[in-house]
């Protein structure tokens, strides 16, 4: 439904995303993860048309948004980092603004209003001014406005920064009722948004694709492994064969050698300390130890950047909790 | 055309829910209500004295040379600097300070739909002043009997001077997300522009037509005296296309660029 094909941007000499691809099929919601200024809301401002990219291409639904963005936007609901309001409107004034521009037909504009002030929960704020409204509801007034024209495609900026933990959660129960119906693409800083609402995930660090798949999979990946790698002088087989029946190391391979020198990585289990083992079975063996080094994945790196702390997560523990209940939090 | 109407309806509903609106009308009746009083002032006590002396050279002396003319030619062009300013400010700085610019370059709308929406919704904000000006106009016919004649062409001459610098303050806006930094540059040109003639009264030659051409007071001119010509109305209009144009270039350089 979405194809993203090499897409590159750059702002003067800097690079805001570079050579990104991925695709988003019917009916799906895609995570689009990444810290603050890895390109997520570049990258949006582009499939959205709002942006030229500097090269590559997008398609939504089979158009080229470069070549035909009229039609390409016809299909398309985007909510921005900051919903797109104008303040001094009335909420029911502002949809029925962005239905008239979004093509919605005249007969039709009034239900339509209706349906999505509903469906986003805004209805019973219908005639208030929206610079009179609280964040939570001026993001549901955004997500209504993108729903307007009842667009198969929906890009949503970080649609859940800044609300607070109930609203974060009222937000997510919404755009999960949005799949099957619509495609999604939803970007967020905070992991546990994804494996939330998410299908798959797409994770974006400086500009570039670094990991994709399911959510699960991906912080199997995170948490479940780690890797060293060392550099030894001496004979491989032999060196192999001894580190891999050590305690904690799941498998060794062989990276590199060159003369009498091998470079070997070495996976470890989830949060296993091998380091000091590692270095004390290749001297006692009469090996040289030239380096020692955890192999810092990318993608560890990344994920480190990511806010891990899940606001929703925490009320709902504490809701959980017995009025006077003791101050436990630690169970999981 | 639903698209440009949306717009236009939009920013003149804007307009007329915020202060500006009754602001820019309060302004520009007092400046020229006042000018308004001072020259009919001025005719009537003329008048009078030429009456007392005898009636001598009273065919000449019309309401229309003496009190019309002088307000259109001298006074409107200069209250007009002031307030379209006023009027074009938002158009563009506004959407880019809140970020609905966003909502709109990504409707299925062309940018010329939106500029041309927000043009006439502009215009159509000023078209309350040629409103004012011909109420205050109008007065004088209970009291007098001007000649109705180049009242046409002074209205199409006020419509056309501000329509152009409509469009120029249209275009100015988009730069900026800072509506004051866009009124006062665009008042800053548009005395620039309206000043372009008076290199004419020191320095002579090419240049000097150029310029005084260019300028947009020299055209105002003709309208003011009741005379409608092709090549200022030509003169208008381009200026007209060409703002429109301009902020056509500078939306497309902000999806480039944003
Ligand atoms: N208008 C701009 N001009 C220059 N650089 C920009 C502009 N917008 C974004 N950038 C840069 O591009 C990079 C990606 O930004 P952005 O797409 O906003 O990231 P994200 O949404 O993931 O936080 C950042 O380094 C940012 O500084
Ligand atoms: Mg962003």
């Amino acid at each position: 439904m979405i194809e993203v094909e090499n897409l590159t941007k750059r702002y003067g000499p800097t690079l805001a995303v570079s050579d990104v691809s991925f695709q988003v099929q019917k009916g799906e919601i895609l995570g689009f993860l990444g810290p603050n200024g890895a390109g997520k809301t570049t990258t949006m401002r582009i499939i959205t048309g709002f942006l030229s990219p500097t090269a590559g291409r997008v398609r939504v639904a089979g158009i080229d948004v470069a070549e035909s963005p009229i039609e390409a936007k016809k299909r398309l609901g985007y909510l921005p980092e900051n919903p797109p309001v104008y303040t001094d409107m009335t909420v029911n004034e502002y949809l029925a603004f962005v239905g008239r521009i979004k093509g919605v037909p005249r007969g039709e504009l009034k239900k339509r209003v209706t349906e999505v002030s509903e469906k986003c929960a805004v209805a019973d704020v219908q005639h208030r001014q929206i610079g009179k409204l609280s964040k939570g509801y001026r993001q549901r007034v955004g997500l209504a406005q993108a729903l307007i024209h009842n667009p198969e495609v929906l890009i949503l900026d970080e649609p859940t920064a800044g609300l607070d933990p109930k609203q974060i959660i009222e937000t997510r129960e919404l755009i999960k009722g949005l799949a099957g119906q619509h495609t999604v693409i939803l970007s967020t800083h905070i992991l546990p948004e994804v494996s939330k609402t998410c299908q798959r995930v797409v994770v974006i660090s400086k500009g570039t694709v670094v990991a994709m798949g399911a959510p699960d999979e991906l912080t199997a990946r995170l948490q479940g492994y780690g890797s060293v790698l060392v550099t030894v002088e001496g004979p491989a087989p032999d060196i192999i064969g001894k580190l891999q029946v050590l305690p904690g190391v799941n498998l060794v391979e062989q990276v590199e050698s060159s003369g009498t020198r091998v470079t070997l990585e070495v996976h470890t289990e989830k949060n296993q300390e091998v380091r000091a083992d590692l270095a004390r079975t290749i001297v006692e063996s009469g090996w040289g130890l030239i380096e020692l080094k955890s192999s810092g994945m990318s993608l560890e790196d990344i994920f480190l950047k990511l806010t891990t702390k899940d606001l929703g997560e925490e009320v709902a523990a504490h809701e959980a909790l017995p009025a006077g209940g003791i101050e436990a939090e630690s169970v999981n | 055309m639903r698209n440009i109407l949306a717009v236009a309806g939009k920013e003149l509903r804007a307009y007329f829910h915020s202060p500006i609106a009754y602001l820019v009308m309060a302004v520009y009746a007092v400046l020229c209500g006042f000018f308004f009083y001072s020259f009919t002032a001025t005719y009537v006590v003329q008048t009078f004295r030429m009456q007392a002396m005898g009636g001598m050279g009273m065919p000449n002396m019309t309401i229309n040379d003496y009190v019309i003319r002088p307000l259109f030619e001298g006074v409107l062009s200069i209250v007009l600097l002031l307030v379209i300013p006023l009027i074009t400010m938002r158009l563009y700085a506004e959407e880019k300070r809140s970020g609905t610019i966003e909502l709109l370059l990504t409707s299925p709308v062309t940018d010329f739909q939106i500029i041309v929406g927000k043009f006439l919704g502009a215009l159509m904000l000023f078209g309350t002043m040629i409103v004012i000006t011909f109420a205050f106009i109008s007065t004088l016919f209970i009291y007098g009997n001007p000649s109705a004649k180049p009242l046409i062409a002074q209205a199409v001459g006020l419509f056309l001077f501000g329509a152009s610098l409509l469009a120029l303050g249209m275009w100015i806006s988009t730069f900026t997300k800072n509506q004051i930094i866009a009124a006062v540059v665009s008042f800053a040109a548009f005395l620039l522009i309206y000043v372009l003639n008076w290199v004419t009264a020191y320095s002579s030659g090419t240049i000097s037509h150029v310029l005084s051409y260019l300028s947009l007071t020299t055209h105002f001119d003709g309208f003011a005296k009741g005379v409608v010509d092709l090549k200022d109305l030509v003169y208008y209009v381009s200026v007209i296309v060409l703002g429109i144009f301009l902020t056509a270039r500078s939306v497309e350089a902000l999806k480039g660029r944003v």
